[in-house]
């Protein structure tokens, strides 16, 4: 795993002010690896993950996303990544097809490829029937399925989650992560936040931010051993008890 | 092979844009029926001309001068004389039930030969001095004109005659006057707040985050938000000036080459500020609420189209400059009524661009700095 790495952090750090939202984390991820990345709000996620997008520039450190440096080499990052967020899935004033076409089309795959790519996801999931039914009028789980299957459809090679699964049922969660779980099996890299502490067990490998450092980054099983607690939920607890910053 | 790439980006945000348009019923009904309704109601029902005024005739002694003065009132699309009497008794009831605006009252005895009884009366409401003034000036041409017809054939020795041109509008069309105002009102609802609202809708749905993540070059996703307004607003001046042409009779005297030209220079002013307004507010209604105020309430208070900007005190006078509706409102006059090239209108066309450009520059700025 070592010899693939595609994500790359060393002292990362992003200050606002006097306020540092990321203080000095250093991590990697490789290929294929399903990277969870968990803390409670305010401890810096989003502002870690907006870096490695090429949202926001670092203040200091190192990162490097798919080989490319996040400081110079932007545009080779957001080529390579997908990108799902939780506010937002797709517009919901378009159908299923032309949203799908829009995502594919400004991230340059051909229009023969959309349309074979198209067929194949509308298969998967099942909706093929609804192909042409605005997003709108789609049930929440739905879309977050197609909007996960959308952020992949340009085959790239890590992508972003962010917070993907909020407001979801549980089925939902389970059918959501079997997508996600299809994607590390072709190779995909998963970057991804999240609240629940079972989907947490889901991950490979999971980090977890406190007051902007990782206080802890192991595998779910190694984890739970060194707290000795039965389930992620207590690990949390144990690590993030000590957290100043809060809402 | 980049380039091609670009492109097909590009063809795929369009289109995106577009569904977006056509699918919200709002939207479309700000582009394409508020611009109608505005020219028919600016054309047709806000117009500061006198038709039609309410008349009575006090008339106690028939001639055939009073005949043929009142005959030409009557010809006139000005008037509609609702009474003739033979004395004044009924007069000021009529007036205080508003059956009657103004009066005509010609002396009893009234003739033309002597110097005793030949002064007719003219009598309104003046309680709307614009609308008293008006018929006055109306009453007053119709007995002159009339006058001159007469010493025409008698050849009276000593007279003196003003000749009246209206230049530009002899017809005296108000809608001259409104139609340049209107096309540049509608063109900064459509391209400013519609554009500010599109921009902003992404950012409060969180979609603008995923498309700054997508390789999507950030000014492409500005240009291409804004593309698809420039072309409903091209479509709007299409459709406002075969309508003030054919609805309201408003010629189109200049190049209309050099007049789209200069409105397409109107409407990227226009887009460039909508960009500014949405590069600084994250809510739909707060980009509607500033664009309201910032720009349809001066393009509405400042062109002077409505008020004259003469009488304006002179800060005012001032503040009126920046605001580019002004300066597109003396263009489309000068060129749609005047019939003047572009030698007429190349100042105010160098000031147009110098906003948009400015205007341009901010947002692009701004826009920037969000990426931090």
């Amino acid at each position: 795993m070592n010899n693939n790495i595609v994500i790359h952090a060393h002292d990362l750090t992003k200050k606002f002010g006097n306020f540092t939202a990321v203080d000095h984390i250093s991590f990697e991820v490789g290929t294929g690896e399903i990277f969870g990345f968990l803390g409670a709000n305010g401890a810096g996620k989003t502002t870690a993950m907006r870096m490695l997008c090429g949202l926001s520039h670092p203040t200091s450190g190192e990162a490097s996303v798919a080989g490319y440096n996040v400081y110079k080499q932007q545009e080779q990052i957001k080529k390579n990544i997908g990108y799902m967020s939780q506010k937002f899935s797709l517009y919901e004033d378009l159908t299923i097809v032309e949203n799908i076409q829009f995502y594919g089309g400004i991230y340059g795959v051909k229009p023969k490829e959309i349309k074979e790519r198209t067929q194949i996801l509308l298969k998967k999931l099942n909706i093929e029937n609804q192909a042409k039914s605005l997003v709108g009028s789609l049930p929440l789980g739905w879309k977050q399925k197609l909007a996960f299957s959308v952020a992949i459809f340009h085959e790239p090679k890590i992508v972003f989650l962010d917070e993907p699964t909020s407001g979801v049922d549980p089925i939902t969660r389970r059918q959501f992560w079997e997508l996600i779980y299809e994607a590390g099996n072709q190779g995909i890299t998963v970057f991804v936040t999240t609240h629940y502490m079972d989907e947490a067990e889901y991950c490979n490998r999971i980090s977890l931010m406190v007051d902007g450092k990782i206080a802890a980054m192991d595998t779910p099983a190694n984890l739970k051993q060194q707290h000795s607690a039965d389930n992620m939920g207590d690990v949390f607890y144990a690590l993030a008890r000590g957290a100043k910053r809060s809402e | 092979m980049i380039k091609h790439k670009i492109y097909k980006q590009f063809t795929a945000f369009i289109r995106k844009e577009f569904y977006h348009v056509f699918r919200d019923r709002k939207t479309l009904l700000i582009m394409f029926v508020l611009p109608v309704v505005q020219i028919l109601l600016f054309g047709f029902a806000l117009t500061n001309e006198v038709k039609n005024a309410r008349l009575l005739i006090v008339n106690p002694t028939e001639n055939a001068v009073s005949g043929q003065i009142i005959s030409k009132i009557k010809a006139s699309k000005y008037f509609t004389v609702t009474n003739v009497a033979h004395n004044t008794t009924d007069m000021e009831s009529y007036f205080k039930s508003g059956n009657i605006q103004c009066a005509l009252i010609f002396p009893s005895g009234f003739n033309t030969t002597s110097l005793k009884n030949n002064t007719i009366q003219i009598i309104t409401d003046g309680t709307d001095p614009n609308f008293s003034k008006t018929v006055t000036n109306y009453l007053n041409a119709i007995i002159g004109e009339y006058l001159q017809e007469r010493s025409m054939l008698q050849q009276v020795p000593l007279q003196i005659n003003s000749e009246v041109r209206m230049l530009y509008n002899p017809e005296m069309n108000g809608s001259m006057v409104f139609i340049p105002g209107v096309i540049a009102l509608i063109m900064m609802i459509v391209c400013c707040t519609l554009t500010a609202v599109a921009i902003v809708r992404e950012k409060e749905f969180g979609s603008m985050e995923v498309l700054l993540v997508s390789p999507l070059k950030p000014i492409l996703v500005l240009v291409a938000k804004a593309l698809p307004y420039l072309v409903l607003s091209i479509i709007n001046l299409i459709v406002i000036l075969l309508m003030s042409r054919f609805a309201l009779g408003v010629p189109i005297r200049g190049s209309l080459l050099l007049l789209f030209a200069e409105s397409i220079l109107f409407i990227i002013t226009c887009l460039a500020f909508g960009l500014v307004i949405s590069n600084s507010t994250n809510s739909q209604s707060a980009a509607m609420l500033i664009s309201m105020m910032g720009m349809l309430l001066p393009t509405l208070l400042f062109t002077g189209f409505l008020f004259p900007l003469e009488n304006m005190p002179i800060g005012f006078q001032w503040f009126a400059n920046i605001v580019p509706a002004r300066w597109y409102f003396l263009i489309v006059n000068d060129v749609m009524i005047k019939g003047l090239s572009f030698s007429g209108v190349w100042k105010e066309t160098l000031v147009l661009i110098g906003m948009s450009v400015t205007l341009l520059s901010i947002s692009m700025l701004k826009f920037k700095t969000r990426l931090q």
